[in-house]
């Protein structure tokens, strides 16, 4: 217990409290706190995009291999982001097996630049939006999508109308995770997208610059992250508790 | 044969090792009732006509149209199949006008009509003022109601209803009861009701096809069935006395677990099903002595013992253990005044003019299996 809390003090008592406005609205913090909060919704958004329908394959799916795609899919979960980050690179980069050819094609270079930033973070967080949504979609009553059919719904207008609405708590608090651990990427980004201000130097990278050269900055960036955790938390626990009470 | 503007099953469906081999037919505005114990098979036949399970082999005919045959199967959404489910399943993040106009809307209809369709069923059939409930605030007889304004409003080719009043208390059941024969006779389509409650069937059916293990047992009008139950089941269900037997040419039925009865109206000789409503059975606690007398109608009696009592709406069924073993209905009173108890020795007795024996439908002697 006291191993987890007494960080958390001492972030808190060693905060620059009074320097906290000017130290928050430099341009360096400021640019950090933008780039991360835009490639955190992004990969979010990418992340549903991609990964809604992935859990239902997963979760709906009888097929074969589908034990086996679950387990690659919850990989990044247990895997070091580095190592994510690493295989992005060999993946992606210029001589990489796909980022050859993208580059020799259509000129894209996706290393070291803010879309980068977004592939790796989604490649990180997603996994916890897909492992919530499969659930919900696994214990959701499939009467409903039977009910949908008879009444003359197509597969998709029953997947829109109601498969999706009824696990919309699941994906919010999925997507919540998922955005929350987005914003918190620190390895792969560094590895795969590196640490350029204003390009691919979000608040982790730039807490982790700081604190070499300006330790209050750093503390006060992470307080910040800190402030968006907790905020995350206190929102996903009322749903829950809420949910229960309803 | 052709369906009209009914609906024709002709088929087989397997599951595992239980086969489903049924023939049902349904003409337009016609209810049927399927009628069957857990597991008969009854719900699968639901299933197959909405499309939810697939014909092994065999036909699916519905207003003319083919819905299965060898080449073709329709899936759920094409086929114009309104389905009540027994737990209703109406879509828990919708209120009750958007659950009703849930069907318009998955045609393609703009969100204002599909509302304004929906709320005219709703007043059609009494609901308007729950159209802004959510399912979770509906009673388990407005859910029924909602979900069969839902059903109708997809105008369908056919209805179907799975056991629409299990999940009924007593008191909601009996509103429902008159709420569905009203609407299912407006229906101009054929409708498959399927159930295990012979009174839900009684009332709402114009034919029973009566189901067990997988099989077509029987097929009538609701009154055929009650008078002449061609099983156990049936007459249990029925609350009929029903024994097979033999019968001789001096008008007694020898039957096949023990005891005679003798009958008052003409009969063939030969394998017979023998029915006596428990009403019609008079216990006594001695041997009934003179009986009738000369014109009098003869009088079956028998000793027994009881072995149970169950207390129903407005009497008493007695079981008594006897050659033949019977269900006897009598008067609480009659159980209070004649000291009637478990294990206790009677007689009993019926008139001749109240047994009813016909021919038995299938070879050999009824059994289980």
């Amino acid at each position: 217990m006291l191993l987890l809390l007494v960080p958390l003090a001492g972030l808190l008592v060693r905060a620059p409290w009074e320097g906290l406005p000017r130290i928050l609205l430099t341009p360096e913090v400021r640019e950090a706190l933008r780039l991360s909060l835009v490639c955190a919704s992004l990969a979010t958004l990418v992340s549903v995009v991609l990964g809604v329908p992935l859990a239902y394959v997963l979760a709906r799916s009888q097929a074969p291999g589908v034990r086996l795609l679950r387990a690659l899919v919850t990989l990044p979960l247990v895997l070091p982001p580095v190592v994510g980050g690493v295989a992005l690179l060999l993946a992606f980069g210029r001589n990489g097996i796909v980022g050859r050819h993208l580059d020799a094609w259509f000129g894209l270079t996706i290393p070291f630049s803010t879309p980068a930033v977004v592939v790796a973070e989604t490649f990180v967080a997603m996994p916890f939006l897909v492992v919530a949504v499969e659930g919900a979609l696994r214990t959701a009553d499939r009467g409903y999508d039977e009910a949908a059919a008879t009444l003359g719904a197509s597969r998709m207008t029953v997947f829109l109308r109601v498969t999706l609405p009824i696990i919309r708590p699941a994906l919010v608090a999925g997507a919540v995770l998922c955005w929350a651990r987005a914003l918190g990427e620190f390895g792969a980004t560094a590895t795969f997208a590196g640490n350029f201000e204003g390009t691919t130097r979000t608040m982790p990278l730039a807490v982790y610059n700081a604190i070499q050269t300006d330790p209050d900055a750093a503390i006060a960036l992470s307080l910040v992250l800190l402030t968006v955790s907790v905020t995350v938390l206190v929102v996903l626990r009322g749903r829950w508790t809420g949910q229960g009470a309803a | 044969m052709s369906a009209g503007r009914g609906l024709v099953l002709d088929g087989t469906v397997h599951r595992g090792s239980f086969e489903l081999a049924l023939r049902v037919q349904a003409g337009p505005g016609e209810v049927v009732g399927v009628l069957g114990p857990n597991g008969a098979g009854k719900s699968t036949l639901l299933r197959t006509v909405a499309g939810l399970e697939l014909l092994s082999s065999g036909t699916l005919e519905v207003a003319g149209r083919v819905w299965q045959d060898g080449t073709t199967a329709l899936r759920p959404e094409e086929r114009a199949a309104g389905v009540v489910f027994q737990d209703y399943r109406l879509f828990p993040h919708l209120d009750v006008l958007d659950n009703v106009a849930f069907a318009a809307r998955a045609a393609g209809t703009r969100r204002a009509a599909a509302r304004d369709g929906a709320a005219r069923w709703l007043t059609r059939l009494g609901l308007a003022d729950l159209a802004r409930r959510r399912p979770s605030q509906l009673s388990g007889g407005q859910a029924q109601r909602v979900a069969l304004a839902r059903a109708l409003a997809r105008e369908p080719d056919v209805l179907l209803l799975d056991e629409p009043m299990a999940a009924l208390d007593a008191g909601a059941r009996l509103e429902v009861r008159g709420f569905l024969r009203t609407h299912l006779a407006e229906f101009a389509g054929p409708v498959v009701l399927v159930t295990h409650d012979p009174l839900e069937a009684m009332v709402l059916a114009d034919r029973l096809v009566v189901v067990e293990g997988g099989r077509l047992v029987q097929e009538g009008t609701p009154l055929e069935v009650a008078r002449r139950p061609a099983s156990t089941y049936v007459a249990r269900l029925m609350g009929l006395n029903l024994w097979s037997g033999e019968l001789g040419h001096d008008g007694r039925v020898a039957l096949d677990g023990g005891g005679s009865l003798s009958l008052a109206g003409e009969a063939a000789p030969g394998r017979v099903l023998v029915a006596l409503r428990p009403s019609a059975i008079s216990v006594h606690t001695g041997r009934p002595g003179g009986s009738a007398g000369p014109g009098a109608s003869p009088r079956n009696q028998w000793a027994g013992r009881i072995g149970s009592l169950e207390r129903l709406a407005d009497r008493v069924r007695l079981q008594v253990d006897g050659q033949p073993g019977a269900l006897v209905d009598v008067t609480a009173a009659a159980v209070a005044e004649l000291g009637l108890v478990e294990g206790r020795e009677v007689w009993l007795t019926a008139k001749a003019t109240e047994v009813e024996a016909y021919p038995e439908a299938r070879p050999g002697p009824l059994g289980p299996g």
